[in-house]
C-alpha cells in the first residue's frame, strides 16, 4: 500500500513545484509590469522620474485607491459596487454642507459662516457611505437581487440624491481645517492624502490575511454553499463588504471635496470604472475568493502611472481612455492564462 | 472471436507537465462490442477517452479507425467519423425540447426555418429505436437523470455514430434505471453498434461487457473477455490488491448515552419544486460511538433528511433532541453549536473551496477556537492543527498552502472530515463518504470512522453502497420514497434483507 502511495506522492510534489513558478509569474505580473512602466516613462520622459511627480503619481490614485481597497472586499465575494462614484458624490456634498452650516434648503444654517467644524463633516460623509452600503447589502442578501443590479440601482439613486440635495450645484469654498486632509503635506512633500491610502490599504490587508472574518471573506467568495455548511453566516459577511465599501466611499467623498476644495454634484462620474478596473488589474478574481489588497494597491498605482506618464508625453486622454480599455482586459487575459496552466 | 476491429489505438503516450497520464495504452474495440473500461481514479480512463473524441491529441501512438489510420483532430472530427461520447456532466440544454437537444445544431427545415413536424418524428424514430417511451416535446430540464441521459444516448444514435462512449453512465441512477439502462445497451449492440462502457461498478461492467479493459497509473493492465475473469481478479488488477485486504470492522463501540434523538420528522412539499423530496414521520436515534447506516435508492430521501437535521433545509414538523435535550436548529451555524457536523454528498459543490489553500478548508468551521487576540487567528496554533490532522488522517499534500484541486479525492474528503473533527463534534453526519475516492482512500476513510466511533462520536452514515453500509454500521435504517421502512441489527442484515426493504413496501421492522 504504502509503495502504491509514494510515486503518484512524488510526481504531485514535481507538479507542485512547476505550479509554484507559474503561480508566482502569475502573482507578480501586475508588480513587474509597473515596474517597466516605470523604466520606460523614466527613459522616454525626463519628468517623469522626478520625486514631485512621483508624489503627485501617488496623490492622484488615492481617491480611487481608497474606494478600490473596499471594492476588493466586494470582488472577493464575488460582488460588485458599481454605485460608488454616486455615493462618493452624496457623501461629499452632504460632507459640504455640513462643514458650511446648511445649504440652505437642507441643512438650517444655525452657526452662521462656521459651520458644524471638520469632525462632523468627515462623520457625516462616513455615515452616508455606511448607510448607502446598509441598504444595498440587504437588498442583495434579503430580497436576492444579483449586486449588479443593486447597484446599478443605486449609482442612479444616488447620484439622484446628490442633485437633489445640493440643487445641482458645486459647493465650494472651505475652511483650512476642512482642506487639511485633501492638500496637506508632511515630511516636506508627502500629501496626506496618498499616507490616509497606504495606511487604510494596509490595515485592510492585515484584517484579510490574519482575521477569522477576512478568512471567512475568502471562504464565501470561493463557494458560498459550503461557507454557510460550515456555518458562516454568508449573509451578513455579504452585507459587510458592502457597509466596507460604503465606508471608503463616504470617506473619499469628503477626501475629494476637501482636496479640490469644492463638492460637485457630478464628482466621481466613471470613478467604477478606475475602481474595479484598479482591483482587477491588480489579480482579484471577478469570481471571487482569489486575489488581495497589494495587488490592489499596484493595480491602482498602474493606473495612475500609465494615465501620468502618456499625459506627460502629450498623449490625448482619448487615446489613453482605449488603452486603459485594452489593458484592463488583457490582464484578466493574462490572469485566465496562467490559472489554465495551473490547472493541470 | 474475429479479428476485426471497429477501433484500434496504439501505443497511446500522453503526458501532462509533471504526469504521464499515458504510458503505452493500448486499447481496441470489435462491431458489436460493450467494452468495458475500468480502473481506480487517475488511472487514465478519462485521458483515454478524451483522446478518443478529440478533445486530447496523444503525445504518440497511433489510432485506427475501421482499418484506417486516423489523427482525430476535434470533437466534431470524432463526431463526424462516428464516435459519441457521453460524459457524466450531460451536454444538454435544459430549457430546450427533447427533440431540439437531440438535433441541436442539425434541426431540419427549410433555409432559417424550423420545420418542428419534421422535428419531431425524426426525433420519434431516434427514441423508438432505444425501445422506451419518450414524448420528443417534452422539456429537458423536466426529465429525470435516467431520462437526460436517454436523450444523450438518442442523439448519438440520430449522428449515425458506430461507437458510444459512455463516462459513468450509472454513477447516478437507482437500481432500476441501471437495469433499463443495460437493456437499451443490449439493444444498441443487437443493432450493431459498439459501446465502450466506464464505471466504478466493477459488478456491472462483468454483467454487461464482453471484454474489461483495467488501467492502472497511466499503464494498461490488461484485457480480459468475461467469460474468464472473475470480480477478485478485476479488483486485484485495479488496485494491485485483492477485496479481502479492505477494511472490516470488527467490533462495536456502541453505548447507551443517545447523542440525537428524531422524533416524527416530517418535510412537506414545496410548491416552487415539485419533485422536491417529502420525509413522512421520521424516527430514530443514534448513540455515542454508534455508527447508524441509512440506506435508501436516489430519491428516499437520505439526504434531505441529513440536511433537515443540520438545517439547512426547514423542516415542516418534529423535533431533534440532543443528549436528550430538545433544540431548535434553523441554521448550519445553529447544528454546528449543538455539536453535530455533516460531510455532505457532493464535496466539490457543498464542501470544498477548490480554489483555496488546504489551510482555510480544514480550519474554517474552528477558526474561531484559533482566536487568540481580537480577530487575529494564531498562525501557530492552526498550524499545530493543520500538522495533527495531516498526521492522523495520513492525508497526503505539500503543504498547508497547497490549493486543495490538487489534491486527489481522497485526500479532499479527508481535509473535509478534518474541519469537523477540529470542532470535536458529538454528531457526525457523513453523507456517502467514500464517493469517488480510490479503493485504499475509501478503505482509509473508513478506519478513520471507526476510530471516531470508537472515540465516542455518534455516526450516521448515508450510502447507496450496500456494502459499505453492511460493513459499517452497527445498526441500520432504511428508507423508501422519504418513509422509513426499516431497521435492522447489523447481525440481521444482508444486502438482500436491505434491498428488499428500500425498494419494495413493507411494514417498518423494529428493533427489539
Amino acid at each position: 500500500m504504502n509503495q502504491a502511495l509514494q510515486t503518484p506522492t512524488s510526481t504531485l510534489l514535481r507538479i507542485t513545484r512547476r505550479l509554484n513558478l507559474i503561480e508566482i509569474i502569475g502573482r507578480f505580473a501586475p508588480l513587474l509590469f509597473l515596474i517597466t512602466l516605470v523604466v520606460v516613462f523614466g527613459s522616454l520622459e525626463p519628468r517623469f522620474l522626478t520625486k514631485l511627480n512621483l508624489l503627485n503619481v501617488l496623490r492622484q490614485v488615492s481617491i480611487t485607491g481608497l474606494i478600490a481597497i473596499g471594492m476588493t472586499y466586494v470582488i472577493l465575494t464575488s460582488g460588485i459596487d458599481l454605485s460608488v462614484g454616486s455615493l462618493l458624490a452624496f457623501a461629499g456634498v452632504v460632507s459640504a454642507a455640513v462643514a458650511k452650516g446648511g445649504t440652505g434648503t437642507w441643512l438650517r444654517s444655525t452657526t452662521g459662516e462656521q459651520g458644524y467644524g471638520v469632525t462632523l463633516a468627515v462623520l457625516a460623509a462616513i455615515g452616508i457611505g455606511i448607510a448607502g452600503g446598509l441598504i444595498q447589502g440587504i437588498a442583495i442578501t434579503r430580497l436576492g437581487v444579483p449586486p449588479f443590479v443593486v447597484t446599478l440601482g443605486g449609482m442612479s439613486a444616488f447620484r439622484g440624491a446628490t442633485l437633489l440635495f445640493s440643487n445641482g450645484g458645486p459647493i465650494s469654498g472651505f475652511s483650512k481645517d476642512f482642506r487639511y486632509w485633501g492638500q496637506g503635506k508632511v515630511f516636506g512633500d508627502i500629501p496626506i492624502l496618498a499616507l490616509v491610502f497606504l495606511g487604510f490599504a494596509l490595515v485592510a490587508h492585515i484584517i484579510l490575511r490574519y482575521t477569522r472574518y477576512g478568512r471567512h471573506i475568502y471562504a464565501v467568495g470561493a463557494n458560498p454553499e459550503a461557507a454557510r455548511l460550515s456555518g458562516l453566516n454568508v449573509k451578513l459577511l455579504i452585507t459587510s463588504v458592502y457597509v466596507i465599501v460604503g465606508f471608503f466611499c463616504g470617506l473619499s467623498g469628503y477626501l475629494l471635496a476637501s482636496r479640490l476644495n469644492s463638492a460637485e454634484a457630478v464628482a466621481g462620474v466613471g470613478y467604477e470604472l478606475t475602481v474595479i478596473a484598479s482591483v482587477v488589474i491588480g489579480g482579484t478574481s471577478l469570481f471571487g475568493g482569489e486575489g488581495g489588497i497589494p495587488g490592489t494597491v499596484v493595480g491602482a498605482l498602474l493606473i495612475g502611472v500609465l494615465t501620468n506618464g502618456l499625459v506627460l508625453m502629450n498623449v490625448s486622454t482619448y487615446i489613453q481612455q482605449i488603452i486603459i480599455g485594452a489593458i484592463i482586459v488583457l490582464a484578466v487575459a493574462f490572469d485566465r492564462f496562467i490559472k489554465s496552466k495551473r490547472r493541470v | 472471436m474475429n479479428d476485426h476491429f471497429l477501433l484500434r489505438m496504439i501505443d497511446i503516450h500522453k503526458a501532462f507537465p509533471g504526469v504521464k497520464a499515458l504510458d503505452g495504452v493500448s486499447f481496441d474495440v470489435r462491431p458489436g462490442e460493450i467494452h468495458g473500461l475500468v480502473g481506480e481514479n487517475g488511472a487514465g480512463k478519462s485521458t483515454l477517452i478524451k483522446i478518443l473524441s478529440g478533445a486530447y491529441q496523444p503525445d504518440s501512438g497511433v489510432i485506427e479507425w475501421e482499418g484506417q489510420r486516423v489523427h482525430i483532430t476535434g470533437p466534431l472530427h470524432a463526431q463526424r467519423l462516428g464516435i459519441a461520447t457521453i460524459y457524466q456532466e450531460f451536454n444538454l440544454i435544459p430549457p430546450l425540447t427533447i427533440a431540439e437537444n437531440v438535433f441541436i445544431g442539425r434541426e431540419p427545415g427549410r433555409g432559417a426555418f424550423l420545420s418542428w413536424p419534421t422535428l419531431y418524428r425524426q426525433t420519434r424514430a431516434v427514441i423508438d429505436r432505444l425501445g422506451i417511451d419518450l414524448d420528443p416535446r417534452r422539456i429537458v430540464r423536466t426529465l429525470s437523470v435516467a431520462e437526460q441521459q436517454m436523450v444523450e444516448v438518442a442523439r448519438a444514435l440520430s449522428m449515425k455514430s458506430r461507437l458510444i462512449v459512455m463516462d459513468e453512465p450509472t454513477a447516478t441512477l437507482t437500481e432500476n434505471e441501471v437495469g433499463q439502462l443495460m437493456s437499451i445497451m443490449r439493444e444498441l449492440k443487437a443493432q450493431g453498434l459498439s459501446i465502450i462502457f466506464i464505471s466504478h461498478h466493477i459488478e456491472e461492467a462483468l454483467q454487461i461487457c464482453d471484454r474489461i479493459t483495467v488501467l492502472r497509473d497511466g499503464r494498461l493492465v490488461g484485457t480480459r473477455a468475461i467469460n474468464e475473469v472473475t470480480l477478485d481478479e478485476i479488483i486485484r488488477m485495479m488496485v494491485g490488491r485483492s477485496m479481502s485486504e479492505l477494511f472490516r470492522r470488527s467490533t462495536t463501540y456502541a453505548t447507551d448515552e443517545v447523542a440525537l434523538r428524531v422524533r416524527n420528522l416530517s418535510r412537506s412539499g414545496n410548491a416552487r419544486d415539485p419533485n422536491a423530496i417529502v420525509l413522512h414521520n421520521i424516527n430514530f436515534e443514534v448513540r455515542r460511538g454508534e455508527i447508524l447506516g441509512i440506506a435508501g435508492l436516489v430519491g428516499a430521501g437520505r439526504t434531505e433528511l441529513a440536511r433537515a437535521i443540520f438545517g439547512v433545509d426547514r423542516f415542516s414538523s418534529g423535533q431533534i433532541e440532543i443528549d436528550g435535550r430538545p433544540v431548535k436548529i434553523r441554521s448550519p451555524r445553529d447544528a454546528i453549536r449543538y455539536g453535530l457536523g455533516l460531510v455532505p454528498e457532493d464535496r466539490k459543490q457543498q464542501a470544498l473551496f477548490l480554489r483555496l489553500a488546504v489551510r482555510t478548508n480544514m480550519s474554517l468551521a474552528a477558526l474561531g477556537r484559533l482566536v487568540r487576540f481580537v480577530d487575529f487567528v494564531s498562525a501557530r496554533a492552526e498550524n499545530e492543527l493543520i500538522e495533527s490532522y495531516r498526521k492522523a488522517l495520513n492525508i497526503h499534500m505539500t503543504g498547508p498552502e497547497q490549493r486543495v484541486a490538487n489534491l486527489s479525492g481522497g485526500n479532499q474528503q479527508k481535509i473535509v472530515i478534518a474541519r469537523w473533527l477540529a470542532l470535536k463534534p458529538k454528531v457526525l453526519i457523513v453523507d456517502e463518504p467514500t464517493r469517488g475516492i480510490d479503493v485504499a482512500a475509501k478503505a482509509e476513510v473508513h478506519q478513520l470512522l471507526d476510530e471516531l466511533a470508537r472515540q465516542g462520536i455518534a455516526i450516521i452514515m448515508i450510502s447507496s453502497e450496500l456494502p459499505e453500509i453492511l460493513s459499517m454500521s452497527d445498526r441500520i435504517i432504511t428508507l423508501r420514497e422519504g418513509r422509513q421502512t426499516g431497521e435492522f441489527l447489523r447481525e440481521e442484515a444482508t444486502e438482500e434483507t436491505l434491498m428488499h426493504a428500500m425498494a419494495l413496501e413493507q411494514t417498518p421492522v423494529s428493533v427489539a
